[in-house]
C-alpha cells in the first residue's frame, strides 16, 4: 500500500473501518502515535484539498472523516517510511487498545 | 410556587431522590468576575501555568475515574497537548489578547463547530470541551489548587454539570445538585443516583443570590434562603421520607411480597457484577435483567469468551439457586459500540440494534453465546434476546445458540442450552405475542413506551408526552400478561416503570406478578405492594 513518491516523501492510504469514524478515541490514538515520530506527517480524507497535521488532535477531529472513507497519509523526514506504515496499520486494525 | 417574603422556590424535574439542606453554591465559571490581565509575557506565562495545572488535575481525575470516564478525559489531555492548537492561542496573546480571552475564544470556536455538526457523537464531545474551557479559566481566575472549592453538604447549582466536575466534588458529607438545565437521563444523573445524592434538573432561570438552600429531590423543588416555616416543612418531608425508607427496609426482610393473595416476585436489574454489592440486592427473588453492555465498553475491545464467562459465572454463583436472566448484547440505538455497531444510521433507534445487530454480526454473537452456554450448567440461567420484532429472529438466535452448544459439547466442554426468552419492547412483538415460542417474556417498558408513543426517550422536550401510563402502553402490557397466563409462560417487566411506585397499581392491574427493579428501589416497591395489599394508598 506504500509507494515512494520522490526520495523524501512517503505516502500510504487506508480505509477507515472504525464504526463511528474519526472520533475522539481514534483521533487521540492517531495523534499519540504520530507524535512518536520525528517525521512531518500529514493526513487527509482522500480527495480533500487540504493536508492536515497528523499530530494535531483538534485538526484530526475537524477533518470529520466518516466510517468507510479513505485516509491518505504523507510523511517526510528520517523515520517517515516507518511512520506511514505504523499509521496505516493503526487505522487498518481499527485502533486496537494498547496501540 | 413562587414566594415573596418566604424565600424563593423553584420547581424542576427529579433526577435523583433525596433531601439536602445546606449552603447554596453556584459553580458557573461565568459568574466569577473578571480577572485583571498582565502584560504580554505575564499573560503567556499565566496560560502556560494554567494549562499545566489543568493537565495535572485531569490526569488525577482519570486515575480515580477509570474506564469510560478516563477515555473522555484522555481527549481533554490530548487537546492540551495539541501544539498547533495551543500555539495559535499564544499567538493571539502575543497580539494583545488577555490569556482568558484568547483561551475562551479558541475553545468557543471549537465548541460552536462541534455543536453545528449533524453527528451526535461530535455534539456530545462539545460538553467535554466546555468542561476543559471552564477548568482552565477557573485556574486563570485564581482557583490555583483544585478548581472547585465546595463547602461540605452544599447544594451545588450549575447550568449543567459535566461528569468530571461531579467527580471532583466531595459528596461524602451529603449535599445535592440543582441544575438549571440538565436531564434525568444524563451521565451525571446516573452518578448522582448511584451515590444517593439528591438531584433536580431543569429548574430554569434562578437569580444568582441565596446563601442557603433546601433541595427536595422527591418533590423536585429548590428553595432559596428559606423562612423558618419553609425549613420546618422541608424537615418534616425529609423525616417522613426517612421513616418511609426505614419501614420499607423492615418490609424488605420479609420473605415474600403478595397482593390479593398472589405472590409477587421481585427481581433486580443489574448493569454489571458490581451492582450485586448493593445492600438490598440479597433480598431479591433473583436477577430479572443482567445487562451485558458493560462488557463491551470496559476497554480492551470486545470481550473474549473467558472474560464473559467469568462475569456470568460470578452472578450465577451469587444467585445460588435463584434464577438469573441475562440479556444478550443490546448495542445500537443510543448505545453505540465501536467495532460492533453500525455507523451513519439516520435513525439508530429504528436501526440495526439489539438482536438485529447480533444476528448481523454472528462472529461476535457466537462468542457471547458460547460463554452463556458454558455458564448455563453452573446455575439457574435464562437468556433473553433484546429488540425482537418477529418470531423468525428468535428462531435464528435459537439455531445459532444450539449450534454453539453442539460444538462445545463435541469438544468435551460442559455446556447446555438455557431457557430462551425475549424482551417485549417492539410494539409488533407485543401485538403478535402468541407467535413467539418463548420460554418467558420480559417487558422492556422504556423502549416499548418510546416506540408506542413515538417519543425519543432522550428528548427532554417530549417529557410530558412520554407517559408510560398512557392507555396504549398499558394495553400492550396487559395483552402480554394475559397471553402469559393463558400459555403458562412467565411474564415480567424490567423497565423504569417497575421501579416507580406510582406505576405499581397499574402494573398489578394489568396482570403482572413479576417485576424487576433497581436494587435501590427494591425496598420501596416491596413496601408499596404491602400498602396496596393492606388496602392503603401509596401516600
Amino acid at each position: 500500500m506504500l509507494d515512494k513518491a520522490d526520495g523524501q516523501i512517503f505516502t500510504g492510504n487506508v480505509r477507515l473501518v472504525h464504526a463511528v469514524g474519526m472520533h475522539a478515541r481514534p483521533a487521540v490514538k492517531l495523534t499519540k502515535l504520530a507524535k512518536k515520530f520525528q517525521a512531518q506527517i500529514s493526513v487527509r480524507v482522500a480527495g480533500a484539498a487540504e493536508w492536515i497535521n497528523a499530530k494535531s488532535v483538534v485538526k484530526i477531529m475537524a477533518m470529520r472523516a466518516a466510517h468507510g472513507s479513505t485516509i491518505e497519509i504523507r510523511a517526510s523526514g528520517s523515520d517517515a517510511e516507518v511512520a506511514v506504515a505504523a499509521l496505516v496499520d493503526l487505522i487498518a486494525s481499527d485502533f486496537p487498545d494498547g496501540a | 410556587m413562587q414566594g415573596g417574603a418566604t424565600g424563593l422556590a423553584y420547581r424542576g424535574r427529579t433526577a435523583s431522590i433525596g433531601f439536602a439542606h445546606g449552603p447554596f453554591v453556584r459553580v458557573d465559571a461565568d459568574t466569577n468576575g473578571e480577572r485583571v490581565a498582565g502584560n504580554l509575557a505575564e499573560e503567556a506565562l499565566a496560560l502556560r501555568a494554567a494549562i499545566d495545572t489543568a493537565s495535572g488535575q485531569i490526569a488525577d481525575l482519570a486515575g480515580i475515574a477509570g474506564g469510560e470516564a478516563a477515555q473522555i478525559l484522555e481527549f481533554q489531555v490530548a487537546l492540551l497537548e495539541d501544539e498547533d492548537f495551543i500555539e495559535a492561542i499564544f499567538t493571539s496573546i502575543g497580539e494583545g489578547d488577555a490569556a482568558d480571552v484568547a483561551w475562551r475564544s479558541a475553545l468557543d470556536t471549537q465548541i460552536a463547530d462541534y455543536n453545528s455538526a449533524a453527528d451526535e457523537y461530535l455534539k456530545a464531545r462539545s460538553s467535554d470541551l466546555a468542561d476543559l474551557r471552564d477548568r482552565v479559566i477557573n485556574i486563570l481566575r485564581g482557583g490555583e489548587g483544585h478548581a472547585l472549592k465546595i463547602p461540605s453538604g452544599a447544594v451545588v447549582c450549575a447550568d449543567d454539570l459535566p461528569p468530571s466536575r461531579f467527580l471532583e466534588i466531595d459528596w461524602t458529607s451529603g449535599g445535592g445538585l440543582a441544575l438549571l438545565r440538565g436531564s434525568p437521563t444524563s451521565h451525571v444523573a446516573m452518578l448522582a443516583r448511584a451515590r444517593g445524592i439528591p438531584m433536580v434538573v431543569q429548574l430554569g432561570a434562578i437569580p444568582d443570590i441565596g446563601a442557603t438552600a433546601l433541595l427536595d429531590g422527591e418533590g423536585a423543588t429548590l428553595e432559596l434562603d428559606p423562612s423558618a416555616e419553609q425549613v420546618r416543612l422541608f424537615e418534616s418531608r425529609r423525616e417522613s421520607h426517612r421513616k418511609s425508607r426505614a419501614s420499607a427496609r423492615a418490609i424488605l426482610r420479609r420473605p415474600t411480597a403478595s397482593w390479593r393473595g398472589e405472590r409477587i416476585k421481585l427481581f433486580i436489574n443489574i448493569q454489571g457484577v458490581d451492582d450485586l454489592e448493593h445492600a438490598d440486592a440479597q433480598y431479591a427473588d433473583g436477577i430479572g435483567l443482567m445487562r451485558t453492555e458493560f462488557l463491551l465498553t470496559g476497554g480492551g475491545g470486545l470481550p473474549d469468551e473467558q472474560t464473559q464467562f467469568q462475569a456470568y459465572d460470578a452472578v450465577l454463583r451469587w444467585a445460588d439457586r435463584r434464577p438469573v436472566t441475562i440479556r444478550t448484547f443490546d448495542a445500537g440505538g443510543d448505545k453505540p459500540v465501536p467495532g460492533f455497531t453500525l455507523d451513519g444510521e439516520a435513525n439508530p433507534f429504528l436501526g440495526v440494534r439489539g438482536l438485529r445487530l447480533c444476528l448481523a454480526r454472528p462472529e461476535i454473537f457466537a462468542i457471547q453465546l458460547r460463554a452463556l452456554a458454558r455458564a448455563a450448567v453452573r446455575g439457574n440461567l435464562k437468556v433473553m434476546f433484546p429488540m425482537v420484532t418477529s418470531a423468525d429472529e428468535l428462531e435464528a438466535g435459537r439455531k445459532l445458540f444450539a449450534e454453539v452448544v453442539r460444538n462445545l459439547q463435541a469438544d468435551g466442554i460442559a455446556a447446555m442450552l438455557p431457557e430462551l426468552g425475549i424482551m417485549v419492547e417492539v410494539p409488533a412483538a407485543a401485538l403478535a405475542i402468541a407467535s413467539f415460542k418463548s420460554a418467558f417474556f420480559s417487558i422492556g417498558s422504556n423502549d416499548l413506551a418510546q416506540y408506542v408513543l413515538a417519543c425519543d426517550r432522550s428528548n427532554g422536550a417530549l417529557a410530558p408526552l412520554m407517559d408510560p401510563l398512557h392507555p396504549a402502553v398499558l394495553e400492550l402490557i396487559a395483552r402480554t400478561a394475559a397471553h402469559g397466563r393463558r400459555a403458562a409462560v412467565s411474564v415480567s417487566l424490567c423497565g423504569d416503570m417497575a421501579s416507580d411506585p406510582r406505576c405499581l397499581p397499574a402494573l398489578l392491574n394489568c396482570g403482572l406478578r413479576e417485576l424487576s427493579v433497581n436494587a435501590s428501589a427494591l425496598a420501596q416497591i416491596k413496601q408499596a405492594i404491602d400498602r396496596l395489599s393492606s388496602g392503603g394508598s401509596l401516600g
